[in-house]
């Protein structure tokens, strides 16, 4: 005798059944947590900012961020300004706003605009909107801290750079989705991120040139800050390139803001 | 083992060794070729390999008896990765740094062949508790190929364990490198992963000559 199990009309009602209590759990769940999610990515972002503008809890070797119940305070206390310049798609700034006149405009916070977002805005032909965060770093000095974003080697690749007036960087900050362990996850480890401190984004004739990240660029402990180089991870080109990338394109956009603050 | 019986502590134990899921049935090779360049990666990855072998095989088991079998993979398929995206949600939401770290291995879970494969070979003809400690001997069986393959790879391709120093600073030239010593980047590509369980493989069956097919 066929089991009841076997049936057609058995399989289907299982299979819509199973569907209807799966579906519902997790749309239940993550309606539940969507809230508290969503704080955690709002708290990393100011983790993330504090953190290249150097307020962190870094001991020798790792990179730690100041713990997430003590960064929006820190971040209103070390973060002066959020400023938006809108540029047009010539590259052009066509505005700089405050963080209250943003704010007043869209009552949302500028930390939290999606370059992502923006990016493909600029593809379309649309002007677009730049973060860049005004802080001082702990010697003393102001420092601007802009968002950065682009692919690695199986997906989407991020970070933060602090730089002076004279686009020399001050502090970085990478994270990624899905870098492989071990090799592109290594993005995010101090001895990699800490050798762009002091790298100069400009040439010294002043044109903008990013940072490349190379293989065997005669430089490992990355003495010379002026040759727009640091040294890769071995087994990590696609991730490392993407990091040059994303500099390069990303950073690029900030220049004529700098032009325009030296010359006045 | 006083709280079980001979069968049931031999359902922890054999997956250990004599029937371990990588080396003898050869399942969650791809895993534990993408995740073993460092140690914490493997350790972490283990984890929660634990956790969903155990739960989804005691779940698998529960509802054994009216799952279709025509649709059975589909079934198990599903429960794998609502289990899966439970814990990584509730990761995010409650324990966001370390869902970070996880990230990249929530996903791979799913694709666990190990994991399919015991619901497939036990939990549908077991009930829950045995179903529990197969999906935890054979957890545990992963986690020390894993293990062993982490450290080495990581020890001789960085020359770290857990991210910490061992054998001195290759670029300074401290410790085992300022006497001409080089970490072997090879040992961090996916290939060398498969040579590692190869001479673990050797070295099992080398022992325990039963283990050799014909």
């Amino acid at each position: 005798m066929e089991k009841r199990t076997d049936k057609n009309s058995y399989t289907v009602i299982f299979a819509v059944g199973m569907v209807l209590v799966v579906g519902a759990l997790l749309a239940f769940l993550a309606s539940y947590l969507k809230p508290t999610i969503t704080e955690n990515r709002r708290l990393e972002k100011q983790q993330n900012i504090l953190y290249v503008l150097g307020v962190n809890e870094n001991d020798e070797s790792s990179a730690v961020f100041v713990s997430a119940d003590k960064a929006p305070e820190a971040f209103s206390e070390n973060v002066k300004e959020q400023l938006v310049l809108t540029i047009d798609s010539n590259g052009k700034i066509t505005k700089t706003q405050t963080r209250d006149d943003y704010f007043k405009e869209t009552n949302k916070e500028p930390y939290l605009i999606d370059v992502k977002k923006e990016q493909d805005k600029a593809k379309n032909g649309e002007s677009r909107k730049l973060p860049l965060f005004v802080g001082e770093n702990k010697e003393g000095k102001t420092v601007y801290v802009a968002p950065i974003y682009g692919k690695g080697l199986w997906d989407a690749i991020w970070g933060y750079v602090a730089i002076d007036e004279d686009m020399i960087v001050r502090g970085t900050y990478f994270d990624h989705k899905g870098e492989t362990a071990g090799l592109g996850a290594n993005i995010k480890q101090r001895y990699f991120m800490d050798d762009f401190y002091g790298e100069h984004l400009l040439t010294k004739a002043g044109v903008f040139k990013g940072i490349t990240v190379a293989k065997g660029n005669a430089d490992p402990l990355n003495k010379d800050k002026t040759d727009n180089e640091v040294d890769a991870i071995a087994g990590a080109t696609i991730t490392g390139d993407g990091v040059s990338a994303m500099i390069k394109k990303d950073l690029r956009l900030y220049k004529p803001y700098f032009d325009n603050l030296k010359n006045n | 083992m006083g709280i079980l019986s001979k069968k049931d502590a031999a359902l922890l134990k054999d997956p250990f060794a004599d029937n371990n899921p990588i080396t003898i049935q050869v399942l969650g090779i791809c895993s534990a070729l993408a995740i073993t360049a460092e140690l914490e990666a493997s350790i972490v990855m283990s984890i929660s390999v634990l956790f969903v072998m155990g739960v989804g095989n005691v779940v698998i088991s529960l509802i054994r008896n009216i799952i279709p079998s025509k649709i059975r993979i589909i079934v198990q398929l599903v429960v794998v990765a609502t289990l899966v995206i439970i814990v990584d949600q509730v990761l995010k939401a409650y324990a966001y740094e370390l869902s970070k770290t996880l990230g990249a291995f929530i996903g791979l879970i799913i694709t666990n062949c190990i994991i399919m494969g015991r619901f497939e070979a036990f939990a549908l003809g077991n009930g829950p508790w045995r179903s529990f400690l197969d999906g935890i001997g054979n957890a545990v069986g992963y986690a020390v190929i894993l293990i062993i393959v982490g450290f080495f790879r990581e020890l001789l391709g960085s020359g770290t364990l857990l991210g910490f120093p061992v054998l001195g600073d290759p670029i300074a030239k401290t410790g085992l490198y300022a006497i001409g010593y080089e970490n072997n980047g090879f040992m961090l590509l996916s290939p060398m992963a498969l040579i590692v369980v190869g001479i673990i493989i050797w070295i099992q069956r080398s022992r325990n000559k039963a283990l050799i097919e014909d």
